[in-house]
């Protein structure tokens, strides 16, 4: 406990913010029921009421709050893009590993699935297994997740190639320790900052991905609120100045920053550089 | 020298897997999805009679693997079929889509590619100083807006605000070389602003990343200047991982820029290929498919061999 | 003249023979117009619209035509035998002037003389009676199969002049002929000679035509209207994302758009180059319950919906005001025979609640189908709607289904869904094209016999009175006992630059019934 204090006393400016914005974030979102000052569907209020009292940010076009639609949107896209990133790091990840450590056919197999996955664009490909599927919750995680992981495994699979071959490995393997206990010991361990920072950014890309998926009007049902499909029903608001649709996509920004700077001043302490300024 | 040229052939041959493999996933895909060309075409007006009318016209009829097999029977000879819809060649129809796909992802990456590595060098030159932390945030801002979100604030600001490029990029094959590539600006910009933060962060960490190890330390001790390190000791060795980025942005650059040809109305091959998905027009939809992922293929290649040039460790291995 | 025969719906010889005289009516339409339609049409100019329709597998051919996209660029490249004046009257286009026997059976259609198709063809009977079975027989693929249906035989009596011989009476028929799918096309020895060219005798001929990205057409210089197509060339582009639409007309990139996003219309109306037209016709958007499937196999089930809804609540969010509420029933104010004194179906949970009672019911929990492809709100819409159901004790959980597929996938298929119908210009052509007992598209799956009768009856009946009574009576039974739940008729409304000047504009369908390249004009 204490040495994790200290880290944070040395931690740049930049990465304390990145932490606040990411505790924050996190509050808000376990907390949305107690801060929202409506419920998350209900119907308060006339629709584009302007920002003042009763509604602090206004309402939407169906006359919902827009602060409560902000709040339970945090809760339901940080939620669901956790989820995601989480499920396609164990995936990708676990696969990327047994690729190296195993080797042969395995690597083999593992490596041509997964060019044949990243070889469809990945759009037309949720298109295609969505519109079969239908967008459920899960459904939409899973279908995301198993994506996102073609992408991880190659990464994963990119790093540990180098540490299997070192030393300390080829002696595990000659003292017959099991697979299991070389990935997660010795291999995981040693390439686990460039995966971290990637980390960072797919998180981030799965909102945009949502997005991008109401855009073609797939994505999540309604009328739960995430900010990737906020940001789709308001984006015409732009044309005409009105910055209502910077709020979500400033959420989804503001948390994006948070979350690289973090990962960035991880990197800088796993690097080893000596900060020589 | 050897070496690469059958790395290259194995990986062609590979290749060449990877796409049969594909066509077979997006066809089965095309066919499990709800409807088929005859429903879809006619939408709510169709009946039972005249979408009937249409399978025994155009042999959807017949089983899927009849219709596959056919299908591959064709491609062996070059031939993509025709288009269930228009009924014209698949290749005439494709044509001038690709070329305009690849003229939008060229203009693109021309802006994109030295903008990213010169200032991914100078943030790592200048690393932590306000300049770095500027450019972190501006690039991750614009990251994490949604593409047809960028392209409205920039339609906002270059086209209606201040009439400088056209809101919609409508391009014909009569244009000059220079209006095509202003008509297609506003596409190129938002593009640029959507992947130039990923190149630039991996430049800057590569960089970095090499600044640590002992030989760049000992010409630092040898009082070089830093810039000088930077871009003829660091960069050169950096290069690996920053092409495989670049060639990555590029392969999006190709492949996934549906959303922003829709919002300006450009006529690339992801409309297309969206348009023909949900009209489930499945020649169309293949030959498609297997322009991004031979594209990717390539793409990756490409990578891959740029990597072992640029590194002589990995050209003669132990 | 006459209300009665200015939406000339039913016909005696006399008001046929009447319309057959023709463009006299339509001159007195034209010369009522307000405002700035006043001034004389100008020629010349390249009228570029903006359209939010569009797909790279469009073609040519009317038989398979589905949105505004090809509707609007085949209605200034073909013809048809009738057309819907921008009054809402029927005139005659090709056909000069029709007859009917009294039993409304045999229809006698005189053809223009002289009419020349882009390919220097003249214009006969053959040409007619080819574009006609182009629509009919087993190996049609057609989507006005359906309405051509009750013709039980077409044929030639001279160059000039086309018989149909009906199945039953059909005192309609003629404004079946001006259905944008029947465009006229050349023919040679009884078939048509490239139903795909695009070649007809409108007023302008396809240049280029991209699918999906834009069509380029030039004025037809033989054109015999000679108050009619003046611009030299216009251009359609297909712009489907509805930002992109806005901010194109906004730049001048383009002179008119269809579907202004509702939520912003406001805003674009403040903008001083640019003006909002807005038109209220018969498009409405339906919530469809199947009656074949439980619960809404249950009368009061279907009652206890219709009151759990509040519809003007509907127009106001989702239509922002651009429509107006439904009643229940497809037909819409403009109608000649809109039941004006039927009681509307208002919110009522009490109401709503009662008839669950009734059903034997305390609660109850559906599934709503929805998708923006259904209509533009949909999803919104059923949101609404499940907000109001809850005050009733009805549960709607409301399932977004992807775009992709919608028409072959949810509609027709799930037990509740959203739907969209342009609507037709007359009660029988609606009826019997969704509401008949076992029509395809008949999606509440609905069957009431004394519907079915009044529908055959009032079809073959050519005294206006009569038919009213009719028509009254079966809007009532479909308000009362119908599958269908209909909160809205929505307006089309378009944005046009100032630039751009009209006559009256048609509301039969968006886009001054899909005739703005012909009609319109720069000021």
């Amino acid at each position: 406990m204490a040495q994790i204090w200290k880290h944070l006393k040395s931690a740049p400016p930049t990465a304390i913010f990145g932490l606040l914005v990411i505790v924050v974030y996190t509050f808000v979102a376990f907390a949305a029921p107690i801060l929202a000052p409506y419920g998350e569907y209900e119907i308060v209020g006339s629709q584009f009421e302007l920002w003042g009292e009763g509604f602090i940010l206004g309402t939407d076009h169906l006359g919902r709050d827009m602060l409560t639609r902000l709040i339970y949107g945090a809760r339901n896209t940080i939620g669901i893009a956790f989820i995601t990133t989480c499920l396609a790091f164990l995936i990708g990840g676990i696969l990327g590993l047994l690729a190296t450590t195993l080797g042969g056919w395995v690597d083999m197999l593992l490596g041509r699935m997964v060019d044949v996955l990243m070889a469809i664009p990945i759009l037309i490909f949720a298109l295609l297994i969505l519109t079969i599927t239908g967008t459920s919750q899960p459904v939409l995680i899973v279908v995301i997740a198993v994506l996102d992981s073609t992408r991880v495994f190659r990464l994963a699979r990119a790093v540990s190639m180098n540490i299997v071959v070192l030393d300390f490995v080829e002696a595990a393997k000659l003292r017959g320790e099991g697979t299991w206990w070389i990935i997660t010991r010795e291999i995981l361990p040693n390439s686990l900052a460039p995966l971290i920072a990637e980390f960072g950014l797919r998180f981030c890309f799965v909102f945009l991905f949502i997005s991008a998926l109401s855009f073609l009007g797939l994505g999540i049902q309604p009328p739960t609120a995430d900010w990737g499909s906020m940001v789709r029903e308001t984006a015409t608001l732009i044309a005409y100045e009105d910055i209502t649709p910077l709020l979500p996509a400033g959420a989804i920004a503001l948390l994006t920053v948070g979350v690289n700077f973090v990962v960035d001043w991880f990197l800088h302490k796993t690097s080893g550089i000596r900060d020589d300024k | 020298m050897a070496k690469i040229l059958k790395m290259v052939t194995q990986r062609l041959a590979l290749g060449l897997l990877t796409l049969f493999v594909v066509s077979m996933i997006i066809f089965l895909g095309v066919e499990l999805l709800p409807g088929d060309f005859a429903q879809e075409i006619l939408g709510q007006s169709a009946t039972p009679e005249t979408v009937a009318a249409f399978r025994r016209e155009l042999g959807l009829d017949l089983p899927w693997y009849t219709r596959y097999l056919d299908w591959l029977g064709g491609v062996m000879q070059g031939d993509f079929g025709k288009s269930l819809a228009s009924r014209r060649d698949v290749s005439e129809l494709i044509g001038t889509r690709l070329l305009n796909t690849l003229f939008l992802a060229a203009v693109a990456a021309v802006i994109s590619v030295p903008i990213a590595l010169a200032l991914g060098v100078l943030a790592a030159l200048y690393r932590n100083t306000i300049f770095d932390r500027t450019i972190n945030v501006f690039t991750l801002t614009s990251i994490s807006f949604p593409d047809f979100f960028v392209a409205y604030i920039l339609i906002l600001f270059l086209s209606v605000k201040v009439n400088i490029f056209p809101s919609i990029s409508n391009v014909s094959s009569d244009l000059g070389f220079w209006e095509h590539v202003y008509r297609v600006i506003l596409p190129a910009l938002t593009l640029t602003l959507v992947i130039v933060a990923h190149m630039m962060r991996m430049t800057r960490a590569s960089i970095i990343n090499l600044l640590a190890s002992p030989y760049i330390e000992m010409a630092m001790l040898k009082g070089i200047s830093r810039s000088r390190i930077v871009t003829h000791h660091a960069l050169p060795n950096a290069l690996a991982p920053i092409i495989n980025v670049i060639v990555i942005n590029l392969a999006f650059l190709v492949v996934g820029v549906v959303v922003v040809e829709v919002v300006f109305v450009y006529p690339g091959l992801g409309q297309l290929l969206v348009d023909s998905v949900s009209k489930r027009d499945i020649p169309v939809v293949q030959a498609s498919c297997l322009i991004f992922a031979a594209t990717f293929i390539l793409l990756n290649l490409t990578a891959d061999v740029l990597s072992i040039l640029t590194n002589p460790r990995l050209l003669h291995p132990k | 003249m006459s209300e009665e025969t200015r939406k000339l719906t039913g016909f005696t010889r006399r008001e046929v023979l009447a319309s057959g005289a023709a463009a006299g009516a339509m001159a007195a339409g034209l010369s009522i117009a307000p405002g700035i339609a006043r001034a004389a049409p100008k020629k010349g100019g390249t009228l570029r619209l903006g359209i939010g329709h569009g797909s790279t597998t469009d073609t040519h051919d009317p038989a398979t035509w589905t949105d505004l996209y090809m509707q609007v660029v085949g209605n200034a490249s073909y013809n048809y035998l009738t057309e819907v004046s921008n009054s809402g009257e029927l005139v005659p286009e090709l056909a000069q002037s029709w007859d009917v026997s009294p039993d409304a059976k045999v229809w006698t259609f005189k053809l223009r003389k002289g009419v020349e198709f882009h390919n220097g063809k003249t214009l006969d009977s053959g040409d007619v009676i080819a574009s006609i079975n182009h629509h009919l027989g087993e190996d049609s693929k057609s989507a006005a199969k359906a309405i051509l249906d009750p013709i039980a035989e077409v044929k030639a009596d001279g160059k000039d002049t086309v018989v149909f011989t009906m199945k039953t009476g059909n005192a309609d028929f003629p404004f079946i002929l001006s259905d944008y799918h029947i465009g006229i096309m050349p023919a040679k020895d009884g078939k048509l000679i490239d139903p795909m060219s695009g070649v007809g005798c409108g007023g302008y001929t396809i240049e280029n035509f991209e699918p999906g990205v834009r069509t380029t057409l030039k004025r037809n210089p033989n054109y015999w209207k000679t108050d009619r197509a003046h611009f030299d060339s216009a251009e359609v582009l297909s712009i489907t994302d509805v930002t992109a639409r806005t901010n194109a007309l906004t730049t001048g990139e383009v002179d008119a758009m269809d579907k202004v996003d509702l939520k912003t219309a406001h805003l674009l109306a403040r903008s001083k180059k640019v003006r909002l037209e807005e038109v209220s016709g018969t498009q409405h958007f339906t919530f469809a319950m199947r009656t074949d499937t439980a619960p809404f196999d249950n009368n009061h089930v279907r009652l206890a919906l219709k009151y759990a809804l509040d519809r003007e609540a509907l127009v106001k969010t989702i239509l922002l005001g651009h429509g107006v509420v439904g009643n229940d029933h497809p037909i819409g104010r403009s109608n000649q025979y809109h039941a004006d004194d039927l009681p509307q179906h208002a919110y009522d949970p009490d109401k709503a609640k009662f008839h669950l009672k009734k059903a034997g019911l305390s609660s109850l929990k559906v599934d709503l189908s929805a998708a923006d492809a259904a209509f533009a709100g949909a999803v919104d819409a059923a949101v609404l709607y499940k907000e109001h159901a809850a005050k009733a004790g009805i549960d709607i959980n409301v399932v977004r289904e992807p775009n992709d597929g919608y028409w072959s996938n949810v509609w027709l298929k799930k037990p509740f869904c959203a739907v969209y119908w342009g609507g037709r210009p007359t009660e029988d052509w609606m009826f019997s094209t969704a509401y008949a007992e076992g029509v395809p598209w008949n999606d509440t799956f609905w069957k009431h016999d004394r519907f079915n009768e009044l529908l055959v009856a009032a079809r073959g009946e050519l005294d206006s009175s009569k038919r009213r009574g009719m028509y009254f009576e079966m809007q009532k039974i479909v308000n009362e006992e119908g599958g269908v739940i209909i909160p809205m008729f929505a307006n089309y409304v378009m944005g046009l630059s100032n630039k751009v000047a009209h006559d009256k504009m048609g509301a039969n369908w968006a886009m001054d019934g899909f005739r703005a390249i012909e009609r319109w004009w720069f000021a």
